[in-house]
């Protein structure tokens, strides 16, 4: 069998791989999808859900860029929520819940959409290099293709272990076939690897649950959506999720099953995730807690499958059964499948560039949970940027490297390559130092004018944000035109609990009150009348906008001051071993990272701001 | 580039010495230095000189000092540069410093003269690699050295004021990242709770400066007492102790500076001995209780002395000082006259009899006080620089603690405590995310 030459092969069809293979295609790369099972294409392997508190931040990003998962979340999703409502707009974090099927099927129709990509089904053992740059791969079938760059996104199939209680075997995910091969090629090549685990909770039959003594949790109201697109339409039906508890009961006969913990009993080697532990991990650590929280999601919008939010188990799937019982409104539940723990190889990504292209072979890109990440937004996001670099490379145009204060992706990418990671990586607000810049809502003020430039982003995406600029700069004026009476706005302010005025006051002042927002404002005629005309949207980013202004302010000066930094380019083949005024801490790290500016230098760990000052003679000022 | 503004700092070793030479750095610094100076305007100087004259501020002289003054480029720095020779009392260079920084100087840092030098291109390249190797011994060993000057007592409180920001940033992180989270999340009171307990540390830290800058300045002493008590008689026992030494300091009139001397390796400074000096007697019948409150409210520790044949006058002042006791020794004068059936207030007195030169056992008390008081675990910031980043932070803090008040969002509030981790963080070393991430986690169930 024969192929032609692409430009781009894409190892893996998860999250990570649909991303980069949607981008580097639109592009207008030549690229071929390779993965172990077509049927699976973007699954998600754990919970149902896109989004969440800073992950969500990280669809909008991509999704402003011109990424797809966005879209394919909108059209795909079950229930919205828009979530940490009560805190200020820098917080606000979409979420939803997904119809698995749905969401997989609806990538794989939108790959199948574009010409430029071609699909192959098959295991890829071994990466072909030749004199450090990449040259293609070759397959479990003994096939061998070429192209000019690979992508390889591996998720966590790389080796894959599958443990429940003291049962182990090797598999990528439950049902599939481990991958095996790519490690070890790599590891010839010169790269270091090691291991991660993680985990996934059982599945239940919907059926079996009594609904009627469990907690609702509805969506939102008004639902909202991702895509900053016209091209998805927010729910109009949505399915609710349930909560119920664990107790005493149940954690005493998961208690039985720790002697047959794979964890426990160091069967697993790997370091799993502080923030995603199993439930035998918080009754183990958290042992004064009498219950802990569990959430019924379901699987889609037709489907009987449930998934059971925190009850990650690799306990025996006995016990794990036994124990479900015990939970109130599961106590005729009938199990799908049990939760399980995985191991699998990752590469410390301390090897990648900030392209995500690896520093000893060209052209040659990680992306996803082979990255130490875990997520599917955060593999999202790393596949979006590899497929662009990889096409821009091969292009001759500059990588896009976005900068901390540009993105959650660029927080994500930096850590990843300046301080690596020895966990499973999750994306946090509280990692981002520019959070108040960071918003959702202004995402598309961020990326859409750098994804319109690299061709990502199409025409009507900045049309959108032209207008959406414009009414929010018109807003603005206005209402810093509008003087409001004592007598309009005193009894709104007074049933928010906030001191009446005694003057007439700008809308635009009063709105800085925390308690105010430009709902309260509508219910003044003259301000309805400006307000009520324009899309949601905007006038929320004008209220955004104008109650952050000091902090936004502040946060751009700070984030201006160390572009600077970020201005002095370092040559990534210098020779640190020879200036030996650095600590030899700092010297060992900046010849492993090679950094390629200052600024990124100054945020490897263990590297002084003395350090940076010797740089700065170094490198020129 | 990436300097801006004048930096000042004491360039010579900040002991007792003949000179003390003061540099400042950076656009500006000539008009800041003129403002102060009575001699000729250095601004107006066409190149490099020496000059003459006075450093005067609100119309106190401070010091005759001579001026270098060497114009951009021809300097160290390559930028405008003043070192001010000052005598050699960390009184005065002090002073002077503080004075720079009133008007807008900042504090450098360690090495930052060397590092302008080299960003302005002072040297070339083959010297660089010695530069750099001196900047790193001097940064990194500069913070070392202050850390390690904070002796126990204070290094434990930065750390505790580190930790104390570290879960307070935690109890706000956790209620960002994690709301959907099923943990109990710290309620406003809580938070204030926690935010005071930090600042009260801050607030103490700061205070601290005055003791901790009176052991470089001179410990401000005051003897006070009623007439007759024999205050001018110990004053120059004192003075003419042969362990201590005296010193006008130098080229400085006696009545703006006072007397000072030296005793158990602390510098000592007697505060308004003018009066006990010339006219002991006749100046001190007119001060009422007011003013004898006055004066130990200026110093950090007290000589109270009482003559025990008229301990009754005293009865009232006695009472009314009370409450300072923590700073006064109470000292029983001609106590060798001292009647046995004559009731003394249950203070703990010496005795001593000034006239007789019997005075060891108040040095020997005085010796115990500054040894709990300056030299014990318990001392305190000295540096100026700390100071600075000290106050910045409590800035910073009182922000974060006044949007706490106005019920404005948990980012907000991280938004002020960052930047006062930022000050922070030239002493204490930052609390980087990671820390702030992991103590949520060592404390909170997270995860589903």
């Amino acid at each position: 069998m024969k192929f032609d030459k692409y430009d781009i092969i894409v190892v893996g069809a998860g999250h990570a791989g649909c991303e980069a293979a949607h981008a580097a295609a639109k592009l207008g790369s030549k690229v071929l999808l390779i993965t172990m099972n077509m049927e699976v294409m973007a699954k998600m392997s754990c919970n149902p859900a896109m989004g969440g508190v800073a992950k969500g931040q990280i669809i909008r990003e991509i999704d402003a860029l011109g990424g797809m998962s966005g879209i394919i979340t909108d059209k795909t999703m079950i229930q919205f929520r828009m979530l940490n409502r009560s805190k200020g707009a820098a917080m606000w974090s979409p979420r939803a819940q997904s119809d698995r099927m749905r969401f997989s099927e609806e990538w794989r129709l939108t790959l199948e959409r574009n010409s430029n990509v071609d699909f192959f089904q098959d295991s890829v053992t071994e990466i072909l290099t030749e004199n450090n740059r990449v040259t293609g791969v070759k397959t479990q079938m003994g096939l061998t293709i070429y192209s000019q760059s690979v992508i390889v996104t591996s998720g966590t199939f790389l080796n894959g272990r599958i443990h429940i209680g003291r049962k182990n075997y090797g598999g990528g995910r439950m049902g599939e076939k481990a991958s095996t091969g790519i490690t070890a090629s790599l590891e010839v090549l010169g790269f270091e690897s090691g291991r991660m685990k993680t985990g996934t909770p059982p599945r239940l039959d919907g059926r079996t649950i009594d609904y009627s003594v469990l907690e609702e949790q509805k969506g939102d109201e008004n639902p909202g959506k991702f895509s900053f697109s016209d091209e998805t339409k927010p729910l109009t039906h949505q399915r609710s999720c349930f909560i119920t508890y664990t107790n005493q009961t149940v954690h005493d006969i998961l208690r039985e099953g720790f002697v047959d913990s794979p964890m426990f009993a160091g069967d697993i080697h790997g370091l799993g995730p502080r923030y995603c532990p199993s439930i035998e991990d918080k009754i183990n650590r958290f042992a004064e807690r009498s219950r802990h929280q569990i959430f019924v999601e379901p699987e889609g919008w037709n489907t009987i499958e449930v998934y059971i939010n925190g009850f990650s188990s690799s306990l025996p799937e006995e016990i794990q059964q036994r124990a479900l019982k015990q939970i109130k409104g599961f106590e005729n539940a009938k199990m799908f499948r049990p939760g399980y723990a995985i191991e699998y190889d990752y590469f410390p990504p301390t090897q990648l560039k900030m392209s995500l292209e690896t520093k000893i072979i060209d052209n040659l890109y990680f992306a996803g949970q082979i990255n130490g990440t875990t997520g599917y937004e955060e593999a999202a996001c790393q596949g979006l940027i590899a497929g662009i670099n990889a096409h821009n490379k091969n292009n001759e145009n500059e990588p896009l490297i976005l900068n901390r204060s540009d993105a959650y992706i660029g927080v994500l990418i930096d850590d990843l390559i300046n301080k690596g990671t020895d966990e499973p990586y999750r994306m946090f607000t509280s990692r981002a130092e520019y959070r108040i810049l960071l918003r959702q809502d202004n995402a598309d003020i961020r990326l859409t004018p750098i994804g319109r430039k690299i061709g990502l982003a199409d025409e009507s995406r900045e049309r959108r944000l032209e207008e959406k600029l414009k009414n929010v700069e018109s807003l603005t004026k206005e209402l810093d035109k509008q003087n409001l009476t004592p007598e309009e706005i005193n009894p709104i302010l007074i049933e928010l609990g906030t001191p009446p005025v005694e003057q007439k006051i700008k809308a635009s002042k009063i709105l800085l009150r925390p308690q105010l927002s430009n709902e309260n404002l509508k219910s003044i005629e003259s301000l309805n009348r400006i307000i009520g005309q324009l899309p949601e949207d905007d006038v929320v980013q004008t209220e955004i906008s104008l109650k952050y202004a000091s902090y936004i302010e502040k946060e751009k000066e700070t984030a201006d001051k160390i572009k600077r930094l970020e201005n002095v380019k370092l040559n990534p083949e210098f020779d640190y071993s020879k200036i030996t005024s650095l600590s030899s801490e700092s010297r060992q790290k900046l010849s492993k990272i090679k950094p390629e500016t200052l600024g990124q230098a100054s945020r490897i760990s263990g590297v002084s701001p003395a350090d940076i000052s010797v740089l700065l003679v170094y490198f020129g000022r | 580039m990436l300097n801006e503004g004048v930096i000042v700092a004491l360039s010579t070793a900040s002991n007792r010495a003949a000179l003390h030479v003061i540099r400042l750095s950076g656009q500006g610094c000539f008009e800041m230095v003129d403002k102060v100076f009575v001699g000729r305007k250095i601004s107006d100087i066409k190149s490099n000189a020496l000059v003459y004259g006075k450093i005067c501020s609100q119309n106190e002289d401070i010091d005759e000092v001579v001026l270098s003054v060497f114009k951009a480029p021809h300097s160290f720095t390559k930028e405008d540069v003043v070192e001010i020779s000052c005598h050699g009392s960390p009184l005065i260079s002090q002073k002077i410093i503080d004075i720079m920084i009133e008007l807008g100087a900042k504090p450098a840092l360690a090495g930052e003269f060397t590092q302008r030098a080299y960003l302005n291109g002072r040297f070339d390249l083959a010297q660089a690699e010695a530069v750099a190797d001196l900047i790193n011994a001097e940064s990194e060993q500069a913070r070392k050295i202050a850390l390690s000057q904070l002796k126990g007592g204070v290094s434990n409180q930065i750390e505790m004021i580190r930790e104390k920001l570290l879960e307070f940033l935690s109890l706000l992180e956790l209620e960002l990242d994690f709301g959907e989270e099923d943990v109990e999340f710290a309620n406003r009171e809580q938070l204030l709770e926690r935010i005071d307990s930090a600042e009260s540390y801050i607030v103490k830290l700061i205070n601290s400066f005055g003791s901790g800058n009176a052991i470089k300045k001179g410990i401000p002493l005051v003897i006070a007492g009623k007439p007759n008590a024999g205050k001018s008689t110990l004053l120059n026992c004192l003075l003419n102790e042969e362990r201590a030494i005296v010193s006008d300091i130098a080229g400085t009139t006696r009545d703006t500076i006072e007397e000072s001397f030296m005793f158990n390796d602390l510098l000592f400074r007697l505060i308004d001995t003018a009066g006990i000096r010339h006219d002991a007697e006749s100046v001190i019948e007119q001060m009422g209780i007011e003013r004898t409150l006055q004066k130990i409210e200026k110093a950090e520790i007290v000589l109270y002395m009482v003559d025990a044949q008229h301990i009754d006058d005293s009865t009232d002042e006695i009472k009314a000082i009370e409450k300072y006791h923590d700073k006064i020794i109470w000292v029983l004068n001609k106590s060798d006259l001292l009647s046995s059936e004559k009731k003394i207030p249950e203070n703990d007195w010496v005795r001593i009899s000034a006239k007789k030169g019997e005075i060891e056992s108040l040095l020997n008390r005085l010796k115990e006080l500054c040894n709990t008081k300056y030299l014990s675990n318990d001392i305190t910031i000295s540096n100026t620089r700390h100071l600075s980043a000290l106050k910045e932070s409590l800035i910073s803090i009182q922000k974060a603690k006044e949007s706490l008040k106005q019920g404005l969002s948990g980012e907000i509030v991280v938004f002020e405590l960052k930047s006062a981790l930022e000050h922070l963080g030239s002493i204490t070393g930052k609390i980087t995310n990671d820390e702030v991430l992991g103590s949520i986690f060592s404390k909170f169930c997270i995860g589903k």
